[in-house]
């Protein structure tokens, strides 16, 4: 197994912890794992983005010309990422922001109002961790108990009420993506 | 019978290679005397410079690194930052410290690195054969200066001690001169106090020399020290420049400690 | 074994601090910013260490060396023109036979270049670098592990030779995340009689490189020689992939090398019998170790990401023993796998035709 995944969006949205919490599941569950984060130049002007590579073996390169998966939050993040996913590849698109759809048909994607669902239950904030309830809902790379063991090592027991949150972000984004599918 | 003279303890047996008349050997001589005086021999580390000072180690009976071009006060300022219970002192002559090295001077200087600097100005290049320094009086002819420094080509002298002055990390600047006995004295004043300040703490010192450099000046040795008097010393004054000992007081702490708050 | 998520950059920091690394000075630059941010943070939280974000790089080599022959393990780090910048103070170290640690996380060249991953300056790392007649140790990581566990041995050969000794990344290896676990640093073995710390009651000593007297200069180089003679006989390192039974032989380091085992693993399935052979010392060069396998396989194909640097060292092993081709993406570009197998199944099918023929 090989899996690779670009996370993309603004600054802001949790686009690095996104990848990187993945990236600590994976470690976790046993996995070979790479994550490479866009970096310098690249993260000026707003846009962040990062690639996880999962797999059994060594990983030859962290970086993805054709991933698996593309999680985008934002518009121009579609638009650059669009057509480099691999053909029968997944897009995952945060339908509360972006309102235009891939053109590409050899693909296949999910549109997740992550932002709203993230206001819903009452911090706008968690909006990136709805789509990790959706992203691993459809991919099933880890397990969600194991993801949200990650997630609350990552963020550190000083934030406790946040990790509440963000359980139920999660929760609510692996419905969500259960009741598309 | 009382001895009343003698050669200093940190100054070693050898015979200096300086030329005659040069106020290296003068300024190594004071330096040593300090360094007696202080008895601190055993805990000083000397950085000398790349120009005619790069055998200082030769003469001082200290320990001593010698550094690239210019970068005396970045050894200093690695040597001090992990024994900060040492006396470490950079001596640089106007090229490595005002040209090359300006940029390690200045910013030890701001950091206010707990060192000093014996700064010893000649107004030329010496060991390369006497090239324009940054120090140059104007008119001065060198031998990359021949019909005299001129300001709108070659820019005016440096005067790096003044420079220094509104850096808060700086303590305790002076300059002095070694072309008459009084001077000599007060040369040697200058420097005591300079390692004072160092060894209470109070950041970063410098003494400025001037120096001087008869066979680059084309001049006897007593000529020499009277061009220091008419010429020198109209552009670079002598005298204490800034005395501010509690300015860059340093606590004391290690880095540990400084970062617990 | 307590496995963890980390950064390059500040797997390389971790890993100095954790080898007793107590110094570290340097200046920002793209993409090694992380390696000084995290100095920042952690070495002052440890007892005696010190973080200067020193004025420019020069300033950060000399801080480094008065810090080394203070009796530290010191530690430098820079990305490729900061690291020419550092040239003056390594070779000034090497003369003085100074240890200390200068990590370069490489990025495309030459002049400002970009911030990309390459591997432009596999000939200023492994001749030296500076002026002068020296080599300096070069370590060439190719995972976030090797990152660490190369880091501290880079102190401990730095210290052993009294010698600098260089880690040779790139921008991939500084940014990336793997999972690493650190080892156990060995004890510094660092005699007292090499640090300047005051004469004390005793002698006072000075450590320099002008040596004004030629024939006491060619002495000393002919000590540093010997020096370089015992470190070429006893450091080299290498990793060997599929290379059993293999006809053709990939040659590459570091992150070039990750791109290489990945094509060598792609075609494992096909039919063609390719290995690779990864130099992690790239000086000293593993070059008889390289010259052995030419006895069964004649055709190489070094792969880099530059226009052919490493190629030179593999010439020199191989002797004209072996047919030797070369792959290069120089400026920043970071091939895939898939990429150079096909390269790979290109030049195997030339090369079997070539036999053919003869």
């Amino acid at each position: 197994m090989l899996v690779k995944t670009i996370f993309a969006g603004f600054g802001g949205q949790g686009v690095l912890m996104m990848g990187f919490s993945l990236s600590h599941c994976a470690m976790s569950e046993g996995y070979e794992v790479t994550f490479l984060p866009a970096y310098g130049a690249e993260m000026r002007g707003g846009t962040a983005n990062c690639t996880v590579a999962i797999g059994d073996e060594e990983i030859a390169s962290p970086i993805s010309s054709e991933p698996n998966y593309i999680v985008v939050m934002n518009t121009p993040s579609l638009y650059s990422f669009q057509n480099k996913v691999v053909s029968g590849g997944v897009l995952f698109i945060n339908s509360s922001i972006i309102k235009s759809e891939p053109r590409r048909k050899d693909i296949s994607f999910y549109k997740i109002p992550s932002s709203e669902i993230a206001e819903q239950i009452g911090n706008s904030r968690a909006s990136n961790t709805v789509m990790m309830g959706a992203f691993i809902q459809k991919t099933g790379i880890v397990s969600p108990e194991a993801y949200l063991k990650s997630l609350e090592s990552v963020m550190g027991s000083k934030k406790k009420n946040v990790m509440d949150i963000n359980r139920k972000a999660f929760a609510s984004g692996y419905e969500y993506m259960s009741r598309l599918l | 019978m009382k001895k009343v003279f003698g050669r200093p303890h940190s100054l070693k047996t050898s015979v200096f290679h300086y030329c005659p008349g040069c106020g290296h050997s003068i300024a190594h001589r004071i330096t040593c005397e300090v360094i007696d005086e202080l008895n601190i021999r055993g805990i000083t580390i000397g950085v000398p410079p790349a120009g005619c000072a790069v055998l200082a180690y030769f003469y001082f009976d200290v320990d001593m690194i010698e550094a690239p071009h210019g970068r005396g006060p970045a050894m200093a300022t690695g040597i001090k930052r992990v024994l900060p219970d040492r006396v470490v002192f950079s001596y640089q002559g106007d090229g490595d410290l005002t040209a090359i090295g300006i940029a390690e001077s200045f910013h030890a200087a701001n950091r206010g690195e707990n060192i000093t600097v014996i700064f010893i100005n000649n107004a030329v290049y010496g060991m390369t054969g006497g090239q324009l320094a940054p120090t140059t009086m104007l008119g001065q002819k060198t031998t990359t200066s021949p019909l005299g420094r001129n300001a709108s080509l070659d820019g005016y002298p440096v005067k790096l001690s003044e420079l220094l002055v509104p850096l808060p990390g700086t303590t305790y600047i002076e300059r002095c001169a070694v072309n008459s006995p009084a001077n000599i004295l007060k040369a040697k004043k200058a420097i005591k106090k300079a390692f004072q300040c160092q060894m209470e703490g109070n950041g970063f010192s410098l003494v400025e020399i001037l120096s001087p450099c008869p066979t680059n000046w084309k001049m006897s040795a007593v000529d020499s020290c009277k061009w220091i008097d008419e010429v020198m010393t109209k552009v670079f004054p002598l005298g204490v420049i800034k005395d501010t000992p509690a300015a860059g007081k340093k606590t004391g702490k290690t880095e540990k400690e400084e970062n617990a708050g | 074994m307590n496995k963890v998520l980390m950064q390059g950059n500040n797997v390389i920091a971790e890993a100095a601090i954790r080898a007793g690394c107590r110094f570290y000075a340097g200046y920002p630059i793209t993409p090694q910013n992380e390696l000084c941010e995290y100095m920042a943070e952690h070495i002052r939280k440890v007892e005696g260490g010190v973080f200067i974000q020193s004025e420019s790089e020069i300033a950060a080599i000399n801080m480094v060396a008065g810090a080394s022959a203070a009796g530290v393990r010191a530690m430098t780090s820079s990305s490729s023109p900061g690291i020419s910048l550092k040239q003056e103070g390594i070779s000034s170290m090497a003369a003085c036979e100074l240890p200390g640690v200068i990590v370069n996380i490489m990025r495309g060249g030459p002049g400002l270049g970009n911030i990309r991953p390459s591997q432009g300056d596999y000939f200023q790392a492994t001749r030296g670098g500076g002026h002068g007649d020296y080599r300096v140790i070069v370590l060439a990581p190719a995972t976030c592990q090797e990152l660490a566990d190369l880091t501290m041995d880079a102190f401990d050969l730095a210290d052993n030779y009294r010698t600098p000794a260089m880690i040779l990344a790139d921008g991939m290896m500084g940014q990336m995340m793997e999972p690493v676990v650190f080892k156990e640093p060995k004890r510094r073995q660092y005699p007292e009689r090499y640090m300047l710390k005051g004469a004390g009651e005793g002698k006072s000593r000075f450590i320099k490189g002008l040596i004004l007297d030629q024939s006491d200069m060619e002495e000393h180089n002919w000590k540093l020689d010997r020096k370089y003679q015992v470190i070429m006989k006893n450091e080299t390192r290498f990793e060997v992939y599929r290379a059993e039974d293999a006809e053709l032989m990939i040659v590459a380091y570091g992150t070039a090398a990750r791109i290489a085992k990945g094509a060598v693993k792609r075609l494992g399935d096909s039919n063609l019998k390719v290995g690779l052979f990864r130099p992690i010392t790239l000086w000293p060069y593993p070059s008889s170790e390289l010259r052995e396998f030419s006895r069964k396989i004649k055709n190489f194909i070094v792969f880099e990401m530059s226009t052919g640097q490493m190629l030179e060292d593999v010439r020199l092993a191989l002797q004209g023993f072996a047919d030797i081709d070369f792959y290069g993406r120089p400026g920043g570009v970071v091939p895939t796998p898939a990429e150079l197998a096909n390269v790979i199944i290109h030049r195997y099918k030339k090369s079997s035709k070539k036999k053919e023929l003869c």
